[in-house]
Parts: C-alpha cells; sequence; structure tokens
C-alpha cells in the first residue's frame, strides 16, 4: 500500500467527486484497471482510475467516486493535502482496435470513469469514436469539461440522453445506442454502468454481431485474485477482469442475473 | 490445463486418492463451484473450500488483504454464505475429477458436527476442520489453541461423518505437537499445518492499524520456514499423514515439505503471483526431482529427512 496526498479535487457534479493524486504505478497504468482506495478508519474500495498520470497534462492520476454509502461519502468529502492508501493498479484493461475501425463508448452514470482513459487513448490512436452518456438528469452530467473539449476537437461523436429529458435526448441510454447500432456500423462496443443496462448492450451488440468488451464489478476484498470474493461464473472480476468480454459473457449464466453479497450469497441484480 | 498423470506422483492421504500431491489451500478461491471446478482443472490434486459455519457471515470491513515484507496479511472473517446454501455449491461439484474437502468452522463442537454432517451428505469426500483461523474469536484458533477443545470437537465430527477428518492446526499455540496429539487421540485422520500465524501492520504515515481488524494472520513466504518446522515436529511423533501447507510457491519448497514429512502439500497465497498454474508447475517440478534423484514414487520421500 502507497500513501499519497490528494493534490486537488474536482466536483464532477453534487454527487461525484474526482480526486488527483501523483503515483508512478498509476502513471503506467493502462484504461480500465482499478485501484483498491484505502480511506484510512473507514473502509478500502475499488475504484477505477479515471485518468492516468502518463496521459494527463499535469502528470496525475485520478479516480471518479459517486456517494453511495459511508467510504463514498467519505472518499467525497475528501479535500486536497489529505492522505489516501493505494493499491494496484489492478486487473485486465480495455483492448483497442486499429485506427481503421469505428468505436462506441455507452456509458451509464458513474460508470464512465472507466471508459474515460479508454476514450483518451482511442481519440490519441485516431479511431473514430461515438460517445454515448446517459444520466438521470441534467445535474448528473460528469466529465463536462474533458468530454466537450475532445467533441469540440472534432476527436469523438458525443450524445447525451437524460431520463428526465432535461439535457440531450430524452430517454434511456439503451435506446439511443440501438438506434446508433442499427443505422451505423462499428467494430467494436465498449461499455461500463450499471450492470442491467450492460446486459442490455451487450444483447443489443449480440443481435448485429459486435464484439463488445463491459467493465464489471463484485464485491473486491483482495484485489489480486485469492480470495473468492468477487467470482463470476469460472472469473474473477479483479484477476481476469474487470474487462469481460461477448465470448466470455456469452456462457455466464449469473450475468446481467445475479452477484453475490459480503457473505457469498447470490442476490439478484 | 490437468498437467499428465503420473504413476510417481500418485498418493494416497487418509484414504483419498490424489492424481498428485497438490492440494488448493482453504479461502483461496474456494467459495464457488464454479471457482472450485476450474482449480481442479488447472491441475490441484484436490481442492479444499473455503471455511464454513452454520451460519451466514458477512466477514470484516476492508482492509482485509495487504501485502506485506515476504508475505500476505488477512483477517478476512471467515465470510461464507453458511452450510445450508454452501451445499448447493458441493452438490453441483458432484463428478468433480479430484477429491473435494470442505472446511469446516463452529463456535461450538456441536456446531463443528452439524456442519460437518451437512458437507458429508451434500457430497464431500472429506473434511477439513479449521482449528485455526487466528482472527475470529470464538472460532477458529480460539478453539484450536486448546487442546481439550480440540478433542471434543474432533470427536463430535467423528461421531457425526463417514469420511475421513483433517483437523488444521495453528502455529499460534507454544506446542503444536500437543494440539496435533490431541486431534490424533480423538481420531483425527490427517493434520493439516498450518494456517497463519498472528501479526499486523501499520501505516506510519497515518499511524494506523492498515488492517480493519487490526490483527490478522500472515502466510506467505514469510511463514515457510515455521510451517516446515511443524511439520517435522508433528511427523516426529504421529502417525496419521500430515498435509503440509505455509509459503509454498514452488516445487522446491513442496519436496521440502515432503522431506519433512508432509503427504501432501496445499498451496494458497502463492496463487496470487503465480496464478492457477502454480499446481501443474508445482507437481512437474516433484515429478522431475523424483526423476532426476531416481525414486519412483512420491511416497518413498515422505518423511525423508529424519533418517540417521
Ligand atoms: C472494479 C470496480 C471499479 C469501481 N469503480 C468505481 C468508480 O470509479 N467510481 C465509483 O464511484 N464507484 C466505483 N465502484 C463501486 C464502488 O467500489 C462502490 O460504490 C463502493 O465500494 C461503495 O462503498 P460504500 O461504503 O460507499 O457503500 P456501501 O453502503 O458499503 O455499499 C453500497 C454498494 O456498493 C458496493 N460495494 C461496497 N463495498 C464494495 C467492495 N468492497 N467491492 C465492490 N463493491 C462494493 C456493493 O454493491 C454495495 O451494495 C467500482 C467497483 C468495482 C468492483
Ligand atoms: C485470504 C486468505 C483466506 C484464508 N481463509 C482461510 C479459511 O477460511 N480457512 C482456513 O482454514 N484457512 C484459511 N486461510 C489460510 C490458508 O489456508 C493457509 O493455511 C495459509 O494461508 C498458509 O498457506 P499459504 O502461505 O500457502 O497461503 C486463508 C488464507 C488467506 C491468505
Ligand atoms: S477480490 Fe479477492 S479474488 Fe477477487
Amino acid at each position: 500500500m502507497r500513501i499519497v496526498e490528494v493534490k486537488a479535487v474536482k466536483d464532477e457534479n453534487p454527487n461525484v467527486r474526482t480526486l488527483f493524486f501523483a503515483d508512478d504505478l498509476c502513471s503506467s497504468a493502462k484504461a480500465g484497471q482499478f485501484v483498491m482506495v484505502w480511506i484510512p478508519g473507514v473502509d478500502e474500495i475499488p475504484l477505477t482510475l479515471s485518468s492516468i498520470g502518463s496521459q494527463s497534462m499535469d502528470g496525475f492520476s485520478s479516480v471518479t467516486v459517486a456517494e453511495v454509502g459511508e467510504a463514498t461519502r467519505a472518499l467525497k468529502s475528501m479535500e486536497t493535502g489529505e492522505l489516501i492508501g493505494v493499491r494496484g493498479p489492478f486487473g485486465n484493461h480495455f483492448e483497442t482496435i486499429s485506427r481503421s475501425g469505428r468505436a462506441l463508448v455507452v456509458g451509464g452514470g458513474i460508470g464512465m470513469a472507466s471508459l474515460m482513459p479508454l476514450i483518451d487513448r482511442l481519440t490519441m490512436e485516431g479511431v473514430e469514436t461515438t460517445v454515448l452518456l446517459g444520466v438521470k438528469s441534467r445535474r448528473d452530467l460528469l466529465f463536462t469539461e474533458r468530454l466537450s473539449e475532445l467533441s469540440s476537437r472534432g476527436g469523438i461523436n458525443l450524445l447525451v440522453t437524460t431520463e428526465d429529458g432535461t439535457y440531450g435526448a430524452k430517454g434511456l441510454v439503451t435506446e439511443l445506442a440501438e438506434n446508433v447500432i442499427s443505422s451505423e456500423r462499428f467494430e467494436i462496443i465498449y461499455s461500463c454502468g450499471p450492470e442491467a443496462m450492460m446486459h442490455k448492450i451487450f444483447k443489443i451488440a449480440e443481435e448485429h454481431r459486435i464484439p463488445a468488451q463491459l467493465s464489471l464489478e463484485r464485491i473486491i476484498r483482495c484485489a489480486i485474485g485469492i480470495c473468492g470474493s468477487c467470482v463470476l461464473g469460472p472469473y474473477r472480476v479483479c484477476k481476469d477482469g474487470p474487462i469481460f468480454t461477448s465470448d466470455q459473457l456469452r456462457t455466464v449464466r449469473d450475468f446481467g442475473k445475479f452477484k453475490r453479497g459480503f457473505d457469498g450469497r447470490k442476490t439478484p441484480i | 490445463m490437468q498437467p499428465r498423470r503420473s504413476r510417481r506422483l500418485t498418493t494416497e492421504v487418509a484414504g483419498l486418492k490424489l492424481q498428485n500431491p497438490t492440494m488448493l489451500a482453504s479461502g483461496i478461491l474456494g467459495t464457488t463451484s464454479d471457482m472450485l471446478r476450474r482449480t481442479a482443472q488447472s491441475g490441484a490434486g484436490a481442492v479444499v473450500t473455503k471455511s464454513v459455519g452454520l451460519e451466514p457471515r458477512e466477514g470484516y470491513p476492508n482492509p482485509t488483504v495487504i501485502e506485506v515484507e515476504c508475505g500476505l496479511l488477512n483477517a478476512v472473517g471467515l465470510p461464507n454464505p453458511g452450510i445450508h446454501s454452501f451445499a448447493e455449491e458441493i452438490r453441483s461439484l458432484e463428478g468433480l475429477e479430484v477429491p473435494l474437502i470442505v472446511s469446516v468452522y463452529g463456535f461450538s463442537p456441536e456446531e463443528y458436527a452439524e456442519v460437518a454432517a451437512v458437507a458429508v451428505q451434500a457430497g464431500a469426500d472429506a473434511v477439513e476442520l479449521n482449528l485455526s483461523c487466528p482472527h475470529v474469536k470464538g472460532a477458529g484458533s480460539d478453539v484450536g489453541r486448546n487442546p481439550k477443545l480440540i478433542s471434543e470437537v474432533v470427536k463430535r465430527v467423528k461421531d457425526a461423518v463417514d469420511k475421513p477428518v483433517f483437523a488444521k492446526l495453528t502455529p499460534n499455540a507454544s506446542d503444536i505437537v500437543e494440539l496435533g496429539e490431541a486431534a490424533v487421540e480423538a481420531g483425527a485422520d490427517a493434520l493439516t499445518a498450518i494456517n497463519t500465524v498472528r501479526a499486523m501492520t501499520i501505516d506510519v504515515e497515518t499511524a494506523r492499524p492498515i488492517l480493519a481488524n487490526k490483527i490478522g494472520g500472515l502466510s506467505g513466504r514469510a511463514i515457510k520456514p515455521i510451517a516446515v518446522r511443524c511439520v517435522y515436529e508433528l511427523y516426529r511423533v504421529l502417525d496419521v499423514p500430515i498435509i503440509g501447507c505455509g509459503g509454498i510457491s514452488s516445487w522446491r519448497d513442496a519436496v521440502e515439505f515432503i522431506l519433512a514429512g508432509a503427504s501432501a502439500v496445499q498451496i494458497g497465497t502463492a496463487v496470487a503471483s503465480k496464478g492457477l498454474d502454480v499446481f501443474r508447475l508445482v507437481a512437474e517440478g516433484i515429478e522431475s526431482y523424483l526423476e532426476r534423484k531416481g525414486y519412483g514414487s512420491v511416497k518413498e520421500i515422505v518423511g525423508l529427512s529424519h533418517r540417521g
């Protein structure tokens, strides 16, 4: 475990904060990898790197946290100068495609955090990229500046949906994805968000025979592939994942249906 | 990938036939049938499940596992779904190509016996009694440091099941031989040595213990010489098979345990660094060693270091 200082914070929206820090190992992480963040005296939780030092101007890496419970509340209230512990980066990463192909990136809410370094990478490599972002309402938008900058430079084609229609198109991002996929040809679909959403994206991708890479979540304890908390079928989310391909997910019965709690019992998604 | 079968490597522990002397240690990935099957297919000679109790348990908050110098520190706190839920995982392992050993813990001798009985009924080929988890009050090594309690637990479980019973011992007592003797006198068919060594780590920047439970158990490289000594001492005085465990990550480590007196070995922490291939790699390495030294069977070298 390395102890790092929070160098800067940025509020993405009222419920989501990005914390920046300097760390060599995180600087050389790959898009889609996660770290274990220790909030001293509170908890340790998995968070995807939302920016990677080697790809950012100031050399900082970051995590972006949405408040859902005790640990995320504590982390979201952290200020510049406070200390957190970091282990990792862990897990596999998104595989990018050759620049002749076209990529579709579908993010739901905080799931966008793991897709940001991927989008950086795709645009750097000159891949034609369409990004669909779905949130509940205008006040839940996140990574607004990073995305609009990429979009205004022509790096990405950005489309936003809100469930209440307060910004962009009204509706679910899965509905937009279905329309976009039916009218344009993509070589690959990347997605991260609520599992029910990703399951829908997976099904649409299967219908159109487009390979997909999805970033999944399960309970993480060790993050090094031994404790068995994060199992999904024959896979460990922390080691074999968190990114899974449609080829892998096709045979995993629990995907989109069941997860396991802290005691290992199955609960519906 | 399954290792190729070799006559040199086949062995037997308390009536269980193993294609090779490596086993998955308890608490490592043994939480679901899918993961246990994958481990068996990766080359383990037998698999041991995560320790299961009567009631579901959530375990401790994170941090629960943390790497330290030369080893790994954990206080996971025995999270498990309870034996009645876990029995489904056991049942769905029917036809597994290697022996399935269910690790059992309890807060009383009766509880150990009840859990063991359900496990065997669901299809366990043997049970391993966790008398040694160093960080749960009232279970594990709270029972396992007391020879009288060990004896009571083993007797109860032996009465309740008709499959081999292994007693897994703690190194956190002044004399592990006394614990082993109590288990064997009460009828244990084999001993597993050792569980983790009580330990802790404190972060100096924040001046806080890192594990949420503050104290946990050390595994991996750092504890290997302790474990080898425990196996050696147990072998010297006891007649039941011993399963060596603690810091094994290569064939050389495994052979060292076998020479000390282990009939088989369990591997846990090394799965983190070597992956599930570790079982096949260790088994193949043991075979090459036996071939190079001219032995026809791994059984010939069990306890060899004790000669004259
Ligand atoms: C690989 C991975 C990457 C993630 N990346 C991000 C991210 O970039 N940003 C973000 O805001 N969130 C991310 N999460 C989710 C985040 O870890 C949880 O929201 C957080 O752990 C909740 O903790 P809490 O104490 O605030 O909430 P709690 O009230 O303790 O729990 C709320 C829910 O969060 C989940 N959760 C709690 N503890 C864990 C744990 N140890 N491991 C996995 N899930 C847990 C459970 O589903 C639980 O029901 C990620 C999860 C995983 C597995
Ligand atoms: C994360 C973790 C969880 C463990 N859980 C259990 C358990 O539930 N029951 C048990 O008997 N031993 C448990 N152990 C102990 C191991 O089975 C083994 O005895 C110990 O780790 C030493 O072997 P190793 O160095 O090969 O890991 C656990 C160890 C680790 C690292
Ligand atoms: S979190 Fe421990 S195996 Fe994945």
